[in-house]
């Protein structure tokens, strides 16, 4: 099992998974969970690639790291929007907050 | 530059000077500015005196000859340039002299005139350019002066325009004018073209080299349309017609423009082109002459206005110089303009002094409806009258060919070269000789009419002719240095045979030289035989004619009227009355049907090109206007474009319902247009 095709699959997993949170959820965080999973699917690939893909240097790896920062990050300012959504609208239903809808 | 030139610049624009200081400054000092122009005139007069006397000391050479090139384009240069032989000197003095009297004479017949400062400057105008004319040593410059004298011929025959028969004169004078002159610029052209120059001694030199050889009818045909000029300026046969209108000028102007200046002109101009006017262009110069001589007699025997029999004698006397320098009688022509400026100068002056009496009486009695100038209104006047009587029968004598006087010599010498021409070509040419002695009949017969109409018999008006007074000296002087300029000894001296004349002017003037064909020793052998014949019959036909007119108006011996009826069973009298019906004949046969064709082109213009095309059209124009309006608004404006607008409102509207503001379908959207993206992309 140790080649590309499985990891490509369990990223496309993860991808799809990833996005089928983000379609279906209107709990925010759940959102925000789903997006991390399409992140990490991501990671995974570079990685893998990284490894696969005859180069021998560490890009791919750095890649990685780079997503897992702004995941963490994105992650800070999205809870904080949530966070401010909740003591807004007492909810973290994103589809709760419509108010500039025209 | 030496002295001859600067007297020569002198001579032409001295007269300048006049007109520029009357037109401009005279009008502020009044009457006496006339002082500016009788001394400028007096100035050319003394200069062209000066010319005069050169003429005599130097043998052989031209007096002056100098010229300036005036503009060159290319290869094509003009000079302008002043060329003073004998002849010029000549023409220079009478031009001056009569001009210089017309000037005194007129500061007393234009007395009180509104526009007198004008009329000085007009004068000033006319004289140069006529001296521009006698000066020029090109045909260019001849031209630019030929049409300058146009120009001031019309403002002085139209002088006194609040009369609308003087401004037609005016036009009249103006447009026949023209004609000629369309000619003479034709003509000039051809010239050019032959020979590469305009000057006259260049020309005549080439032609004389036979650069013209093989070009011979070319050469005629230029020396022709030249000659046309000369038909207009010098009231030729059959342009002949402005020259008695020309009447309603001031009486001096007439004596200007008739005498010295523009009629003279014409001559002149052919005198001076003499040298290469081929034989056939001549013979054709001849006949116009003859013709112009004899009618005009003919028309003057009939006419009761004092100064239209002396304009008719004018144009005959014309004829006479025009058809002597056709026969070759180039001396005899010259001659003849010059003894005729003089004694027609003293003729004119002399009728103005008569006018000028008899308006004066006529005014005194308040009478303004008689008509000063018809010699039926006067008689009688010779008791009146005395200097104006003895200073004008001087002048008809001289007129008539009368020995002792100046015109018998000239004409005699005309109509000898008239005999000579006849001896030298017989069968139709006989004509000419005819014609001359014919017109001196009839010369002798109406001058001694007009004399015995104005100042014998019983007056016709005695109310009038009470008041009739001399007039003063300004009006009399020059008509006795005119009379006296009419003797036959002044122009034979230093020989003091009146009947030979043989003399200075004989001396000064050769008897020509052509280079185009014509043999001028055989001309002039012609003419000396000739002499004698002619000189009897003219002496003869003068007598008769003198002889004949005292019968019937001094002796009363034959009655006039039944006379002109007796004319009148052939047509002969109203022939001659209405000038040969000739501006009659230039109506129909030229003005109306000239009207005519304008009104036809007027018509096809306006009614049919105008109305129907223009208009037309603007009519297609009109309905193509509407239809595409019509299509641009209902069409492309109201379906097209608005078509457009709905059609992006309608998508605007139904694309909205897309933008839900849930992020989850935008995010469907993005994935299921990924998916779509990649599908395609897999397929290929």
């Amino acid at each position: 099992m140790d080649n590309l095709t499985s990891y490509l699959v369990i990223s496309g997993i993860l991808f799809s998974l990833g996005i089928f949170g983000v379609m279906t959820r209107r709990n925010g965080v759940a959102i925000l969970m789903g997006i991390e999973l399409i992140l990490n699917s991501a990671s995974l690939n570079f990685v893998a690639f990284n490894r696969f893909g005859g180069m021998h240097r560490l890009d791919g790896h750095v890649f990685s790291i780079f997503i897992i920062v702004l995941a963490a990050a994105e992650a800070a300012v999205a809870l904080a929007i949530i966070i401010n959504l909740f003591k807004n609208l007492e909810t973290v239903n994103v589809d709760q907050a419509d108010s500039m809808k025209g | 530059m030496n002295p001859p030139i600067i007297f020569a610049l002198s001579i032409l624009f001295l007269p300048l000077v006049s007109f520029i200081f009357q037109i401009f400054i005279g009008w502020r000092i009044g009457r006496s500015a006339h002082w500016v122009s009788l001394i400028c005139l007096g100035g050319v007069l003394a200069l062209s005196l000066s010319f005069f006397a050169n003429a005599f000391l130097i043998e052989g050479y031209p007096i002056l000859e100098e010229s300036v090139t005036w503009f060159s384009t290319g290869e094509f240069t003009i000079a302008m340039g002043f060329n003073i032989d004998r002849v010029a000197a000549i023409m220079l003095v009478v031009v001056s002299l009569i001009s210089f009297l017309v000037h005194v004479y007129s500061t007393e017949y234009l007395k009180g005139d509104p526009r007198y400062n004008r009329y000085f400057g007009y004068l000033g105008l006319f004289t140069f350019s006529m001296n521009g004319i006698v000066l020029a040593d090109n045909l260019v410059m001849m031209y630019v002066f030929w049409e300058l004298v146009g120009l001031s011929s019309y403002l002085l025959i139209g002088f006194w325009f609040e009369k609308p028969s003087a401004a037609d004169a005016g036009k009249k004078a103006f447009l026949t004018n023209r004609v000629g002159d369309i000619g003479m610029f034709i003509g000039i052209m051809i010239l050019f073209f032959l020979f590469g120059t305009v000057n006259i001694e260049d020309i005549a030199y080439e032609v004389s080299l036979g650069m013209a050889d093989g070009y011979m009818s070319l050469l005629t045909a230029a020396g022709i349309l030249v000659f046309m000029g000369a038909v207009g300026k010098s009231a030729q046969f059959p342009l002949h017609i402005w020259l008695p209108d020309a009447m309603e000028g001031p009486t001096p102007v007439s004596a200007l423009i008739h005498a010295a200046t523009m009629v003279a002109a014409g001559v002149y101009m052919v005198v001076r082109i003499f040298a290469f006017l081929t034989p056939t262009a001549l013979q054709f110069i001849a006949v116009v002459g003859a013709v112009t001589a004899l009618m005009a007699a003919i028309i003057a025997i009939t006419q009761n206005d004092i100064k239209r029999v002396l304009a008719y004698s004018t144009v005959s006397q014309l004829g006479y110089m025009i058809m002597a320098l056709g026969v070759g009688a180039y001396q005899a022509g010259f001659f003849h303009l010059t003894t005729h400026a003089m004694f027609k100068a003293c003729l004119f002056l002399a009728s103005g002094s008569v006018i000028h009496a008899m308006h004066h009486a006529l005014h005194h009695k308040g009478d303004h409806d008689t008509d000063p100038q018809d010699m039926r209104n006067m008689g009688g006047l010779k008791s009146k009258l005395p200097v104006t009587y003895w200073t004008m029968l001087i002048a008809t004598l001289a007129l008539s060919g009368v020995p002792l006087f100046s015109g018998f010599l000239s004409k005699d010498a005309i109509l000898a070269g008239t005999l000579a021409y006849y001896h030298a070509h017989h069968g139709w040419t006989i004509f000419l000789p005819i014609a001359g002695f014919g017109a001196a009949v009839i010369t002798a017969f109406y001058m001694f009419r007009l004399i015995f109409m104005t100042f014998h018999g019983e007056p016709a008006k005695p109310d009038v002719h009470a008041h009739v007074h001399e007039n003063p000296l300004p009006m009399t002087a020059p008509l006795v240095v005119l009379a006296f300029l009419s003797i036959a000894i002044v122009f034979t001296l230093p020989g003091l045979n009146p009947i030979v004349n043989h003399g200075w002017f004989t001396h000064l003037v050769t008897t020509g030289e052509n280079y185009a064909g014509l043999v001028m020793e055989e001309t002039v052998e012609g003419i000396h035989h000739a002499h004698n014949a002619a000189m009897t019959i003219s002496l003869i036909v003068a007598t008769l004619g003198i002889l004949f007119a005292t019968f019937v108006y001094y002796l009363k011996k034959v009655d006039a009227g039944k006379l002109a009826k007796m004319m009148n069973r052939v047509g002969l009298y109203n022939l001659s009355f209405n000038k040969f019906y000739i501006d009659e004949i230039y109506e129909a046969v030229l003005y109306k049907p000239f009207f005519w064709w304008c009104n036809v082109f007027s018509k096809i213009d306006w009614d049919y090109y105008d109305q129907k095309f223009i208009d037309g059209w603007g009519w297609v124009t009109m309905k193509i206007s509407e239809a595409s309006g019509y299509s641009d608004y209902n069409w492309l404006d109201q379906k097209v474009v608005d078509g457009f607008g709905k059609l992006t409102q309608y998508f605007s509207k139904e694309l909205k319902q897309t933008q839900s503001g849930v992020i989850q379908n935008y995010v469907m959207g993005g994935v299921f247009g990924l998916l779509i993206i990649l599908i395609i992309f897999q397929s290929i």
